[in-house]
């Protein structure tokens, strides 16, 4: 377990070197959301019923635009060569990778969406129901990520295919936490929705590190 | 049980092949190395001196042939394998944001190995006052060194080395040497890919040939 948290460890603190990475992630998140009401126009109830799906698609994007330097910095300066050769398993180390990348980008947009909601008018459950779906179903993107990443290795162009290949995997994801505030808006609970993207987020668990593992050693030949 | 030979070599190639986009890079080669041994990897380039590198690292998978460590097949657990060896490949490996220390502290830790050589390593190859450097700041014959600094901090008894003498001055050349020379003497084995050659006790050639298309 000592590789795994040392390259967790080695992972925050090359984000903590460079906080405008991340900064830049959230500027995005913020500005996106934004965006809408200026094109909308200021209609409250509008807006409040499609602040959900803005704010999960707006996350979902913002989640994407880090993800073609997971592992293309580890593949441009060959520290991927040494994490091929540690005695820690790929899958580990793959796992490790997209934890870092949850815990610097999907986390702070699980707690910064409630904040945006407030402007869109969504109420005090829906406010609870959008920060927990995110919570919830923000490392599904991040392992997704991940192994799009992996599999655009070395590719030209990779950030457009990266984009290109993760999303139409998290439309499970996008659909449920976006029905979530939708239902309790409807008065009805969401813990059916919470508990569906929780199973995503164990299957990709339980499925994606090997995916990323396999892609990497390609990638490494 | 059989008496061990003494002078049994601990590396043991055999009959390696290797092609990589359908093309041959080597067949049929073979080399045994016993402790205190350098195998220097000469040729062309294209000739396939960083494909049998890796191919040893077991990051390129061989065609036929077998590799043996202390009379076992690698490919039976890679995990201890890779234990066995350190790394210098054709890239650095080091992470530009963060400094020469902590480059090397977190190499170690991924290794799971104590770390307690990187302060010996730093002094061997005249990195002490750059330790704290980050390597974004350091010129391409410094990250050369700290790479190098970094193999030298493991406890592998073997070295696989891509070209480790490129970009170094005089001195660094000389300090380089002068750590082979030591891992050597202590018994240990370094196999480098290298085009000029290295000046240490117990060095063979391996001339690498480029093949032809068939």
């Amino acid at each position: 377990m000592t590789g795994f948290a040392a390259l967790l460890a080695r992972d925050l603190r090359l984000v903590w070197r460079r906080p405008g990475d991340v900064m830049v992630v959230l500027a995005f998140f913020v500005v996106a959301t934004v965006l809408f009401p200026l094109g909308i126009g200021p209609e409250t109830n509008l807006l409040a019923r499609i602040a959900a799906g803005i704010l999960w698609c707006a996350a979902l994007f913002a989640s994407l635009l880090s993800l073609d330097r997971l592992f293309a910095a580890d593949y441009e300066d060959g520290a991927l060569d040494l994490l091929l050769l540690a005695p820690l398993p790929l899958e580990l180390a793959a796992l490790a990778k997209c934890g870092a990348h949850w815990i610097v980008t999907g986390l702070p947009l699980a707690l910064l969406a409630p904040l945006m909601g407030l402007l869109f008018g969504l109420s005090g459950p829906g406010l609870a129901a959008l920060g927990l779906t995110l919570l919830a179903g923000t490392p599904t993107l991040s392992l997704i990520g991940g192994l799009a990443a992996a599999l655009t290795l070395g590719a030209r162009r990779g950030g457009a295919l990266l984009a290109l290949l993760a999303l139409p995997l998290c439309v499970p994801t996008l659909i449920f936490g976006a029905a979530a505030v939708e239902s309790v808006a409807m008065g009805e609970g969401f813990l059916t929705h919470l508990a569906i993207l929780a199973a995503l987020g164990l299957l990709s668990l339980a499925t994606l590190p090997w995916a990323i593992a396999a892609a990497l050693r390609q990638a490494g030949e | 049980m059989a008496p061990t030979p003494l002078n049994v070599p601990l590396l043991n190639v055999a009959n390696l092949a290797c092609r990589r986009g359908g093309r041959p890079v080597f067949d049929r080669l073979s080399f045994a190395l016993g402790a205190g041994e350098l195998l220097a990897l000469t040729g062309r380039n294209g000739s396939g001196k960083t494909t049998l590198l890796r191919a040893l690292g077991l990051l390129v998978a061989a065609d036929a042939g077998s590799i043996r460590w202390q009379g076992i097949d690698v490919a039976r657990d890679r995990d201890a394998w890779r234990r066995c060896f350190a790394w210098l490949g054709h890239l650095d490996g080091l992470k530009a944001d963060l400094t020469v220390a902590e480059n090397l502290a977190s190499a170690c830790r991924l290794r799971e190995e104590p770390g307690d050589r990187i302060d010996s390593s730093l002094v061997a190859l005249d990195l002490g006052s750059l330790a704290d450097r980050a390597v974004r700041t350091l010129s391409a014959g410094q990250r050369r060194r700290a790479a190098l600094a970094r193999v030298l901090a493991t406890a592998a008894p073997l070295w696989l080395l891509d070209e480790p003498l490129n970009a170094l001055d005089a001195t660094s050349q000389a300090a380089l040497r002068l750590a082979l020379a030591r891992h050597l003497a202590s018994g240990g084995i370094a196999i480098a890919a290298t085009h000029a050659p290295i000046d240490v006790p117990n060095v063979r050639a391996l001339l690498m040939e480029e093949k032809k298309d068939r």
